[in-house]
């Protein structure tokens, strides 16, 4: 077998990429996990994790994932804090461009997740981080006792909502549909909430402000009805967009996607993917975990039937 | 243990606006995963870069700093020289970006 840096490089520290990690350390392969920032990923910005087994009470989600990052380690996971430019996938020894170097493996399994999905309405970008979050358990509290406006209608937008609630005098859930896609016990516990005014049929068109936002402007899209509401954030959660576009085309997706099989396997052999990075029918912290395992030991038998 | 300067509403005018140096203040609050998360990174730099003075105002004790500096999100960096914001950035990022950032500074 050719000589490379490593067997296995894993890209993304979230519990997809730890999970990985933690199996292919106690498989001795000589891995390498590669995270941009802070192991975590998404989860981190979880206020309350209580669908997680084994965690009866709940958990939060920086706790959760410290634990999977600290039982990674324990098994002498390497874990190296760098971004990933570009993986180049044209030979059987695939080339991984970091900030500064290279490095070079014969397996790969991408966990790099993905990341809140932007509404694309004028003014989102210059009121982000003044107004506009996507992270309640960071931002929730400078908006104690004021009105805010939430917007989506699946786990994540109701959850959060919910959480909000905590801190504002009132949370308008704005929805594009006129029912929640959100599961059962969270939409329970947002309607039994009287902080909670729910905008149906509608969609935030824009924001108003100077330093900050004063309004959110929605239409409703059965009536055509515009209005402004007037609140001093909004907080967005419709969905997620794959931390993919670093991969270029070297292997294939699906809306950014990545395009696997049973085995965790991409277009390319040697190439996995795991978590909510690939075309998944569920995106959860349970099914990031599941694929992980499953990438991790496809990678271990893909490296054993390589000519040593 | 962190041996980042934790600056307040009090002594942030001192420590800060007329810090010889310029300043890295990482606006944080315990309850805010991401700040967590990023603050062995930030832990990390300060050593590599003494040429920059690291320090960290926690939001939930101090309501005036960063009221004044518009902070409405956190973790919010902000890069001060001479007493004024050159540069921020707002919610987790590359190392290596926050790295460029720092050393625009210099």
């Amino acid at each position: 077998m050719t000589k490379t840096d490593y067997d296995l490089v894993i890209i993304g520290g979230g519990p997809a990429g730890l999970t990985a990690g933690m199996y292919a350390a106690r498989a001795r392969l000589n891995v390498v996990l590669i995270e941009m920032a802070a192991p975590g990923g998404q989860v981190l910005v979880t206020d309350w994790v209580e669908n997680y087994p084994g965690f009866p009470e709940g958990i939060t989600g920086f706790d959760l994932v410290d634990k999977m990052a600290e039982q990674a380690k324990k098994f002498d996971l390497e874990i190296i804090t760098d971004e990933v430019m570009s993986l180049d996938t044209s030979n059987p020894v695939k080339k991984i461009k970091l900030s500064e170097k290279e490095i070079t493996c014969h397996a790969v399994i991408i966990t790099t997740g993905a990341s809140p999905k932007k509404l694309g309405v004028p003014g989102e970008s210059n009121f982000f981080g003044k107004g506009i979050s996507f992270c309640a358990t960071c931002d929730a509290p400078f908006f104690k006792e004021k009105t805010v406006v939430a917007v989506g209608g699946g786990d994540t937008a109701v959850q959060e909502a919910v959480f909000l609630t905590k801190f504002v005098n009132k949370v308008y859930l704005v929805h594009r549909r006129d029912e929640l896609r959100a599961t059962k016990i969270l939409q329970e516990r947002a309607f039994a909430n009287d902080k909670i005014e729910f905008v149906w049929d509608s969609v935030v068109t824009g924001f108003e402000g100077l330093f900050g936002i004063d309004g959110v402007n929605v239409k409703n899209l059965k009536t055509n009805e515009e209005k402004k509401i007037a609140a001093d954030g909004c907080f967005i959660w419709v969905g997620i967009d794959p931390n993919t576009t670093w991969l270029g085309d070297s292997v294939e997706t699906e809306y950014g996607f990545i395009v696997v099989n049973d085995h965790m396997e991409t277009s390319v052999p040697g190439v996995f993917a795991a978590g909510d990075v690939r075309k998944t029918p569920l995106k959860q912290i349970v099914t990031a975990v599941g694929d992980s395992a499953i990438a991790a030991v496809s990678a271990e038998h893909y490296l054993d039937n390589l000519e040593r | 243990m962190s041996d980042i300067l934790e600056v307040n509403d009090d002594n942030f005018e001192a420590e800060v606006i007329n810090s010889d140096k310029p300043v890295l203040i990482d606006f944080w609050a315990p309850w805010c995963g991401p700040c967590r998360a990023i603050a062995p990174i930030i832990d990390e730099l300060s050593k590599a870069y003494d040429q920059i003075k690291f320090v960290k105002c926690n939001v939930d004790d101090n309501p005036v700093t960063p009221g004044k500096y518009e902070v409405q999100a956190i973790p919010t960096l902000l890069f001060i020289k001479d007493g004024k914001v050159a540069d921020s950035i707002t919610g987790m990022v590359a190392k290596n970006k926050l790295e460029e950032t720092i050393k625009k500074l210099l």
